[in-house]
Formats: C-alpha cells, sequence, structure tokens
C-alpha cells in the first residue's frame, strides 16, 4: 500500500527555516492538492517527497517504510515538472523510456509500457517526434507519460498545468482527472488554482509560511474553514470580512460573539428591501460578466466588499443597496486568533 | 548635416576602421605566404617585391630534407590528446561545479583562471626538472599532460557556463529516472552541452597547437611539434626568411584548415544541441 506519512518534516535553507514541522497523511488513492500562497514551501514540500531535497527533520514514509535517505528513483513516486523537463535531445519515445532503461527493463517491456502510455495519452502519432516539434500541451502530455510508464505508487505533479492557455489548462485538467480515476494511483498536486484545487482533489492542504493551515476536502474548506486565512484563500472572489460596527445597528450576527469577525462569501449576500437589510452600502463599481456581476460596494464606515448578483444592479453608481445573508452562511472568527468561532 | 547624413558618416567611419583592422591583422599571414613563394634573394630584395615569378622550390626542399611530417604527426597528437586529457578531466568538474555550486566555487574557478596570469617561464625549473627526474624529457605524454594542464581552468570555466545553461529541472527529471551520475553526464548533460563542448575543444586544440614554449624547452628531436620545428630554422648565420616563410605557412595551415572544416560543424552543432 502506497500510503504516505509525512511527520513533523521541517526544512532549513542555513540558517533559514522555511518548513515548520508538517504533519500530513495522505491514504492510498487520493488526489492530495497543495495550495498556498506563493513562497509558502509547497515546491519544497513536493521536492522533499521526491527526494529532490533533503529533510532537515522529521520523516517521510511511503507505504511504510521511511524514504528520508532513499533515492528518489527508489521511492516509487514520479514527478512532472512545470517546465516539462523532457530531454530535449530524445525522441518522444526515449523520453518516455529513458527511465525505465536505467532501470534495465526488457526492452519489450518498455516498449509495451510506452505504446500502452501513448495511447492512454494520444501521443501514438508522436513518438519519433522530437520534443522540439510539439505543442505545449503535448509536451506536457509526454512529461505525464514519461512519469506514467514508471508505475509509481506516488504521482506528483508541480503546477503542471499553469505554462498552458486557459483552453489547454482545461482540457489537461480533466485528463489528469480521468487519469486518477483509471489508474486509482495516489496523487500529490501543487497549484496555485482555485478551480484545480477544488475539482481536482479529495483533500486540500492549505500551507501558509512553512506551516500547514487546514486540512480536508474541497468542500469542508469551503464550508468550514479554519480560521481566516483558509476562509478567504478558498473561493473567489475572496470572503468579505466585516465588523459589527459594518452592520445595521442590532442587527450584526456577531453581536452575541464580541469583536469577532464576521465572515461572508460574496455568493452569500442577497439583495433585499430596506427593512429586511442586516447592512446597506453604495455601489461603487460593477464588473458584468453576463453569467452574473460582481458589484464592488462601500459603506459608510469605508469599508470595501464584494456581492456576487445574479445581475448587474438597478442603481448607479454611489446608489444604495442594502443585503441580508443566510445565518447559517454567516462565518465567525476570533479576532486575536484568527480562529473560527462555533 | 542632417542627423541621416551625419549616421551615415559615422558607419563609413567605423566600416574604414574595421578594414584598417582586418588589414593589419591580415597582411603578415599574407607576406607570409608570398614570401614562402620567392627565392631567398627575392625575399630580402629591397624595395619588397609583390610580384614575382612564384617558386615552390623552398617548400620542395622542405619535404626532402627535413622531417616535417614527423612534426606535424607530433602537432596532431599533442594538441589532440592534450585537449582529450584536459576534457576528461574538466567535463565531470565543471559538471559538479555548475551543478552543485557552492559558496566557494566563483572562487576556485578565478583561482585557476588566475593561474594563466603567470608567464610559463615562471615554473620552468620546475617542470624541467620533474620532467627530467621521471625521464619524460622529450617524449609527447610530457606535452600532453602539460598541454591539458594549461588548457584546463579556460575549458573549465567555458564548460561551467555551457553546463549552467541547461535546466536544472532536466537533471532533476534524470535523478527521478534514476540515472546514475556517469549516465547523466554521458546521456543528458554532453549531448545538451555538445555545441558548447565542441568549441571548446576547437579552442583549445587551437592553443595546443600554437604552443611553442614548452614544445622548444623540453623536447629536442623526438617529440618536437611543428612550432618547435619552425624556431629550428633560425640558424646562426642568420634567418632564410623565404624558408622560415615556407615552414610557417606548412605550421599553420593544417590548423586553419581545420579550424575552417570543425566551425561548419561546430555551427551545426551549436543549432543542434540548443536546449530550448
Ligand atoms: N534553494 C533555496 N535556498 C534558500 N531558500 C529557498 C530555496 N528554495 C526555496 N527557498 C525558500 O523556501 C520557501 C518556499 O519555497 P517554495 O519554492 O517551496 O514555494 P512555493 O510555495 O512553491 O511558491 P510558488 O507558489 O511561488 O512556487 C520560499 O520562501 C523560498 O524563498
Ligand atoms: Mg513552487
Amino acid at each position: 500500500m502506497a500510503n504516505l506519512k509525512i511527520e513533523n518534516v521541517v526544512k532549513s535553507y542555513g540558517n533559514v527555516q522555511v518548513m515548520h514541522g508538517i504533519d500530513l497523511d495522505i491514504e492510498d488513492g487520493e488526489f492530495v492538492v497543495f495550495v498556498g500562497p506563493s513562497g509558502c514551501g509547497k515546491s519544497t514540500l513536493l521536492r522533499m517527497i521526491a527526494g529532490l531535497e533533503d529533510i532537515s527533520g522529521g520523516d517521510i514514509s511511503i507505504g511504510g517504510s521511511v524514504m528520508n535517505e532513499v533515492a528518489p528513483s527508489k521511492r516509487g513516486v514520479a514527478m512532472v515538472f512545470q517546465t516539462y523537463a523532457l530531454y530535449p535531445h530524445m525522441t518522444v519515445y526515449k523520453n518516455m523510456a529513458f527511465g525505465l532503461i536505467q532501470a534495465k527493463t526488457p526492452e519489450d517491456e518498455i516498449d509495451r509500457r510506452v505504446r500502452q502510455a501513448a495511447e492512454v495519452l494520444h501521443l501514438t502519432d508522436y513518438l519519433e517526434r522530437s520534443p522540439r516539434a510539439l505543442s505545449g500541451g503535448q509536451r506536457q502530455r509526454v512529461a505525464i507519460g514519461r512519469a506514467i510508464v514508471r508505475e509509481p505508487q506516488v504521482f506528483l505533479f508541480d503546477e503542471p498545468l499553469s505554462n498552458l492557455d486557459a483552453a489547454l489548462r482545461v482540457q489537461t485538467r480533466l485528463e489528469i482527472a480521468r487519469l486518477h480515476e483509471r489508474l486509482g494511483t495516489t496523487m500529490i498536486y501543487v497549484t496555485h488554482d482555485q478551480v484545480e484545487a477544488m475539482t481536482l482533489a479529495d483533500k486540500i492542504v492549505v500551507l501558509r509560511d512553512g506551516r500547514v493551515e487546514q486540512v480536508g476536502s474541497p468542500i469542508e474548506l469551503y464550508e468550514r474553514p479554519q480560521n481566516a486565512f483558509v476562509a478567504q484563500f478558498i473561493g473567489s472572489p475572496k470572503m468579505n470580512f466585516f465588523g459589527n460596527a459594518d452592520f445595521v445597528a442590532g442587527r450584526s450576527p456577531g453581536a452575541d460573539k464580541g469583536d469577532a469577525i464576521v465572515g461572508i462569501r460574496p455568493e452569500h449576500l442577497e439583495e433585499c428591501g430596506e427593512g429586511d437589510a442586516l447592512m446597506s452600502a453604495k455601489l461603487d463599481l460593477v464588473e458584468n460578466l453576463g453569467e452574473y456581476a460582481l458589484a464592488h460596494m462601500v459603506n459608510d464606515a469605508g469599508t470595501e466588499f464584494i456581492a456576487k448578483l445574479d445581475k448587474a444592479p438597478s442603481v448607479a453608481k454611489g446608489g444604495t443597496l442594502y443585503f441580508t445573508a443566510k445565518p447559517e452562511l454567516v462565518h465567525f472568527f476570533d479576532s486575536a486568533t484568527n480562529q473560527r468561532i462555533g | 548635416m542632417t542627423d541621416k547624413q551625419r549616421q551615415n558618416l559615422i558607419n563609413r567611419v567605423a566600416v574604414a576602421f574595421g578594414w584598417i583592422a582586418a588589414i593589419l591583422f591580415f597582411f603578415p599571414i599574407f607576406w607570409m605566404v608570398l614570401t614562402s613563394f620567392k627565392t631567398e634573394n627575392q625575399a630580402i630584395a629591397i624595395p619588397p617585391l609583390l610580384f614575382f615569378e612564384p617558386t615552390l622550390e623552398n617548400y620542395t626542399e622542405i619535404q626532402e630534407r627535413t622531417n616535417y611530417s614527423k612534426f606535424a604527426l607530433n602537432s596532431i597528437i599533442t594538441a589532440f590528446g592534450g585537449t582529450g586529457l584536459a576534457l576528461l578531466i574538466a567535463i565531470p568538474s565543471a559538471y559538479s561545479m555548475a551543478f552543485n555550486t557552492g559558496r566557494w566555487t566563483k572562487d576556485i574557478l578565478m583561482w585557476m583562471l588566475s593561474t594563466k596570469m603567470l608567464p610559463a617561464v615562471g615554473v620552468l625549473m620546475p617542470i624541467y626538472l620533474i620532467s627530467q627526474k621521471l625521464g619524460m624529457l622529450d617524449s609527447k605524454l610530457a606535452l600532453v599532460i602539460i598541454y591539458a594542464m594549461m588548457n584546463l581552468p579556460i575549458v573549465m570555466l567555458i564548460l561551467f557556463n555551457y553546463f549552467r545553461e541547461i535546466p536544472k529541472e532536466i537533471l532533476e527529471a534524470s535523478r527521478m529516472d534514476g540515472t546514475s551520475t556517469f549516465n547523466e553526464i554521458r546521456q543528458v548533460v554532453m549531448p545538451l552541452a555538445w555545441g558548447g563542448i565542441a568549441s571548446t575543444a576547437l579552442l583549445s586544440i587551437i592553443l595546443c597547437w600554437n604552443e611553442a614554449f614548452w614544445s622548444i624547452v623540453l623536447t629536442t628531436t623526438e617529440a618536437s611539434t611543428l612550432t618547435a620545428f619552425v624556431a629550428s630554422f633560425q640558424a646562426p648565420e642568420g634567418l632564410f626568411w623565404a624558408k622560415v616563410s615556407a615552414v610557417s605557412t606548412l605550421a599553420c595551415a593544417p590548423i586553419v584548415i581545420f579550424g575552417w572544416l570543425a566551425q561548419k560543424q561546430l555551427v551545426q552543432g551549436l543549432t543542434f544541441g540548443a536546449v530550448k
């Protein structure tokens, strides 16, 4: 079984500590996505799992055995790089076969595996080409093929789609999802992209400054973020934060929670009449995307927030809008610790 | 003058300077080749002759009276041998420096390079004595080793810079693929840096070929190269200009032709080896 266990893993570069005791359990067959702001240590953690980066402290074990000192090729992991990292001087076939050749796999076995992977990835017609003669999407598929043929226990992806254009990104994302369904192999995937994280993951790991902020299914993270950081990191546009003063006097949902931060997602704000309103604000700017409209609002206290509406509001810039929200969709965070309340 | 006219004038002056520099470089070579086809008397004639009836007499005499081909062979062996040995040491060294760059890597390279600033004659005594003690005076092996050491700093520096151009991820991918260090150098790094390695080798071969100091000092007859051969034409009773010119032409021609041919290959190699 290829469950992966990360225990109290620490990483330092010289005197600078960048990972501060990461604990993580990944079940066999899970699709895990690492997200977090730039520089939070996603790549570093992935590369430590791959064996490309030394581990300064703690243990990483795969299938029950500690891998800290094991060579990358012997860990049963395969990595897909953001820049593809294909061997430019080898054909597509050779690129995929290279690892197997190094492992002295019998030739007919290599041939079988490469052709099978090429089939799955629609690369059969390109096997004799050089990577130079391929499009970005095709190159990325070769990189994935190179990982598949090694039949790893764990796939590692470091922002594999970020060099592709939007349409291709969607397509390749689906292909990766299908691949996971088909192979059932554990996959760890690093991304900046909300949509990739939400759609692909069984489990999302939110990292910040070398620490795990929250681990959970996409829907858990969306519905019950454990702290203010995760609340704003997951979801787009990000969650609005309010204080008691931003609400109509006496109607603040957080009135009984002291000076807690009140979080409401833009899509959970509903336009309503003045009588029912939790809050009112002036319209500053509308971004109309057809399918929905984002109303950028400013209230009397100067707090800015965004409401996601079904259609552009009827008032002009400077006009007043009234909003309410369902109580179960309102989040509260301690203003000192930023941790979730309730 | 309008701006355009001024620009034109500047361009013309620049072109003129270019030509003057080119002629200054080329003239001695041209004169050497020209002189090699004169008789000794024509060669020292004043005013110098530009038009004369060319003769091959110098060349035939050299062919008959000296052992040109032996010296040429020595030059080839020592130039290629020295370059080969230098590459053998420099490729793994540059590999480890380029991909495990440490705090001192740059300083080590600069220090190695700084040894090139010393005049060779500074180490004449030790090297002569070592060669003598090892019984390697007048041996091609000694020249090969010295040529390799002589070019090692520059070869390493150039290879270091070429290797650093290779994206790190490609090497990481090969590590994930389980490639041994030896295979990684041979099957990944060297093909990717092929253009760089070839042009470095060419440069090193040319430097070895033109090396005269150690060849003159350390060899007498057996291992002498063409440069020592040319120098030997300086007779006590004076120079025979026409013959020296012919010998020099014969010493230069092979490397010029080789360099020209190799360069054509190199252009191909460079475009083939491009990483991106
Ligand atoms: N070789 C290194 N030497 C020193 N510090 C490093 C090194 N590599 C990474 N770091 C630091 O480690 C931290 C984590 O880097 P990492 O590349 O893992 O971030 P990331 O989450 O992948 O960011 P991004 O989303 O921008 O790719 C960063 O603060 C970075 O500056
Ligand atoms: Mg990264």
